[in-house]
């Protein structure tokens, strides 16, 4: 049977949630809105005038073939990011729980890329795929594989999943290692005891026992490929060549910043809402059904 | 003695200057996009008038590149914390023309000022970009320059050609590229700003419209036409090279002028303005020729502009005004603009400076300097060479990257990626022309 807690009176339980209210209505319920109320409108770059428009926005923007690419360039680009990073944080995280000398330097080492903004670990990543003066375009050229991303859609692709990973694999590192740690030591004593091999150990208790963490990383690291990347995607590729890296976010950061197209960018984040929406419901029905707590 | 009269007088000097700069000077803001070199000149510019008169004081901010700077200067609109001045580039002319209410028109702020200002006094090929059809400026004219084919007479050499041979049509200059890609140089050909080169400038060049309604000056109601057979034999003609490995795509805006500086790039399409990097940095032989044309067809027509003019944004006091409009005053000065037209590779935009940079013996001490100037004016120019005004013009130019980037890696024919280009320009122009009614 689950605790409940009753008040008595209703002023206490709202002085409670009030403050949580207030930063829901002002940094959520406030922009929103707004975003809906605008994505009705046509207005011209300056603010002087604008125009009713009712639907129009989204008509136009359903009818762009361009728009429809870019959710399925998001997904990929969402999936790959999420995988790649977590993929290689877990690895990273169960080398350095095995660590007996120096964990904490590499724990501290392996961190370090998460200090780094998004736009200035895209410009590190453009440095060295540069084709002018990019020591890793220069190798790869050396070993007669022709680098260049800003006509390759692939390279490009590649190379922004590659600059939004990097900063990624510490966080999940990071919570990664922190789960392997609190999974106490006996069980996986007595697996071994038993006589069970290093990957029936991790497949059987260490993966379901990481579970939970797993899921909150799953849904924060999606979150993060969806709203977070624009940084990158902006320094390295400007979404291009032919719009092979335009992300959703990507196009509304874009089509209302670089365009001043602000009824389009409006229309287009009431769209990206409802994705999210759609898609955190699918996570917390479906998925963290599956988790074992 | 003699020393401390010197002393005494220098104080007073001084305290005079510090006297008349606490009697509050008026600050006006400029954003613009120039950094390096050209920002060094800049610079220069504003300090020169800070330092020659007392009443006003410029100070100058750069926002990033030509399209953020454009952004910031909107957005900053929008927040009521614009700047006096600022600097637009060709492409985002025809959104400030549209934006009635967004600033104070040249002619007006210089006759509200009591400012003496020909408008007659700067090439009409460059005047005309900024000006209503019933002969209005709307703004200044800072920066011009027009495209010119660069050539690193080294690589020529290697390449086993005359580094003196005829570019003048691009089936020359094919010619050229075959025989440098056949003695193994890397990149024959490279070309910054593409659309503006290869598409824009392409089309003034062979008298053909880019788009209807005079390429947008005579209506909203325009329509991009940059379709034409013509066209697609050039775009082709690109893509055959780059996918033969003659032509290295290296970006969307001035990427490949590395590459020439570095002297790894034999023939390049760039700027005129490309004059004062490559003069500082290049380690080679270099030459400059007139934008290659296709022959057969009349000779070419002329070329048009690009770079940037200088917008009063309104909402600012009678006395910022003032400032403004001197400071614009000052800037078309002959001897400013001389300098200007000699340090950078822009072209002379008044008559005048133009005159004087050839009377002081410039362009004979620096050949090359006046094929610019030269292809501009070569002859009258017509509905479609007079320059584009066309709105969201600076999102298009995206869409025709986009599309021309899938026919330099071979995903698209020159037709398919131009027809596409067009309608989905076409799209932005309606939209444009809708929010501007």
């Amino acid at each position: 049977m689950e605790k409940r807690v009753f008040f008595k009176g209703w002023w206490l339980p709202a002085l409670l949630v009030a403050p949580q209210l207030l930063i829901s209505f002002v940094f959520f319920f406030y922009p929103s809105g707004q975003a809906i109320w605008n994505s009705l409108f046509l207005p011209d770059p300056f603010g002087l005038k604008t125009e009713f428009v009712g639907l129009d926005n989204f008509r136009f923007l359903l009818s762009d073939p361009y728009y429809l690419a870019s959710f399925k360039t998001t997904v990929i680009f969402s999936t790959a990011v999420s995988v790649s990073s977590m993929a290689l944080g877990l690895y990273l995280a169960a080398l350095a729980d095995r660590l007996i000398k120096g964990a904490g330097v590499y724990q501290t080492l392996l961190i370090w890329p998460y200090a780094i903004a998004p736009a200035i670990a895209g410009v590190l990543w453009l440095f060295m795929f540069n084709g002018n003066i990019g020591l890793a375009s220069y190798y790869l050229k050396a070993l007669g594989y022709e680098w260049n991303h800003t006509l390759k859609g692939d390279q490009a692709m590649f190379l922004v999943i590659l600059a939004s990973s990097w900063g990624r694999i510490s966080y999940n590192f990071l919570f990664f290692l922190a789960g392997l740690q609190a999974i106490p030591k006996s069980i996986i004593e007595a697996a071994a005891i038993d006589g069970a091999s290093f990957w029936k150990r991790f497949g059987t208790i260490v993966i379901p026992l990481l579970s939970p963490i797993t899921f909150f990383l799953l849904v924060v690291n999606i979150v993060y490929a969806f709203f977070d990347t624009f940084g990158v995607i902006h320094t390295i590729t400007s979404g291009g060549p032919e719009q092979s890296t335009t992300i959703l976010v990507y196009k509304v950061f874009s089509d209302g910043f670089v365009s001043q197209d602000l009824g389009s960018s409006a229309a287009q984040s009431v769209i990206l809402l409802v994705l999210v929406g759609i898609l955190t419901v699918i996570q917390f029905k479906y998925i963290e059904r599956k988790v074992h707590y | 003695m003699k020393h401390l009269k010197a002393i005494i007088a220098s104080i007073a000097l001084f305290a005079m200057f510090a006297g008349t700069s606490l009697q509050a000077k008026v600050e006006i803001q400029w954003w613009h996009a120039f950094g390096g070199r050209l920002g060094e000149l800049l610079d220069e510019q504003v300090n020169k008038f800070n330092a020659s008169q007392n009443k006003y004081t410029v100070v100058h901010t750069r926002k990033g590149n030509y399209s953020e700077t454009l952004n910031a200067g909107i957005a900053a609109f929008r927040a009521g914390q614009h700047p006096n001045i600022l600097m637009v580039f060709e492409v985002g002319t025809a959104s400030l023309m549209a934006a009635k209410g967004a600033y104070v028109p040249m002619y007006q702020l210089m006759k509200d000022a009591g400012q003496s200002f020909n408008p007659k006094g700067f090439v009409s090929a460059v005047s005309g970009y900024y000006t209503t059809t019933d002969g209005k400026m709307l703004s200044m004219p800072y920066n011009s320059s027009t495209p010119v084919l660069w050539v690193n007479k080294d690589l020529m050499k290697k390449a086993g050609l005359d580094p003196e041979m005829d570019l003048s049509t691009w089936k020359r200059v094919g010619n050229a590229l075959d025989a440098a890609k056949a003695k193994g140089i890397d990149m024959p050909f490279c070309t910054c700003w593409h659309s503006w080169v290869h598409l824009e400038n392409f089309s003034a060049y062979h008298n053909i419209p880019f788009a209807t309604k005079a390429n947008g000056f005579a209506g909203l109601d325009t329509e991009l036409s940059f379709n034409s057979p013509v066209h697609i034999k050039h775009i082709q003609t690109l893509g055959k090279w780059a996918q033969e490995g003659k032509f290295k795509y290296m970006g969307r805006r001035n990427e490949a002028g590395k590459n020439f500086r570095a002297g790894e790039c034999m023939l390049m399409t760039e700027s005129s303005a490309g004059y004062a990097g490559i003069k500082k940095e290049a380690k080679f032989e270099f030459g400059i020729r007139h934008l290659p044309y296709y022959g057969g067809t009349e000779a070419p027509q002329n070329t048009i502009i690009g770079g940037s003019s200088l917008w009063a944004l309104s909402g600012k006091s009678k006395e910022e005004n003032k400032a403004t409009a001197a400071f614009l005053a000052f800037l078309s000065k002959t001897d400013i603009q001389a300098k200007w037209h000699q340090d950078t590779g822009y072209l002379g935009v008044t008559t005048a400076a133009a005159k004087k940079t050839k009377s002081s013996g410039f362009y004979k001490a620096n050949p090359g300097t006046d094929l610019a100037g030269i292809q501009m004016m070569r002859n009258k120019v017509t509905q479609n060479s007079k320059g584009l005004r066309l709105g969201s013009f600076d999102q298009i130019r995206g869409i025709i990257d986009e599309e021309m980037e899938g026919v330099y890696n071979g995903s698209k024919t020159a037709q398919v990626a131009l027809d596409n280009a067009v309608r989905r320009g076409n799209v932005l122009l309606r939209r444009f022309e809708r929010a501007n009614k």
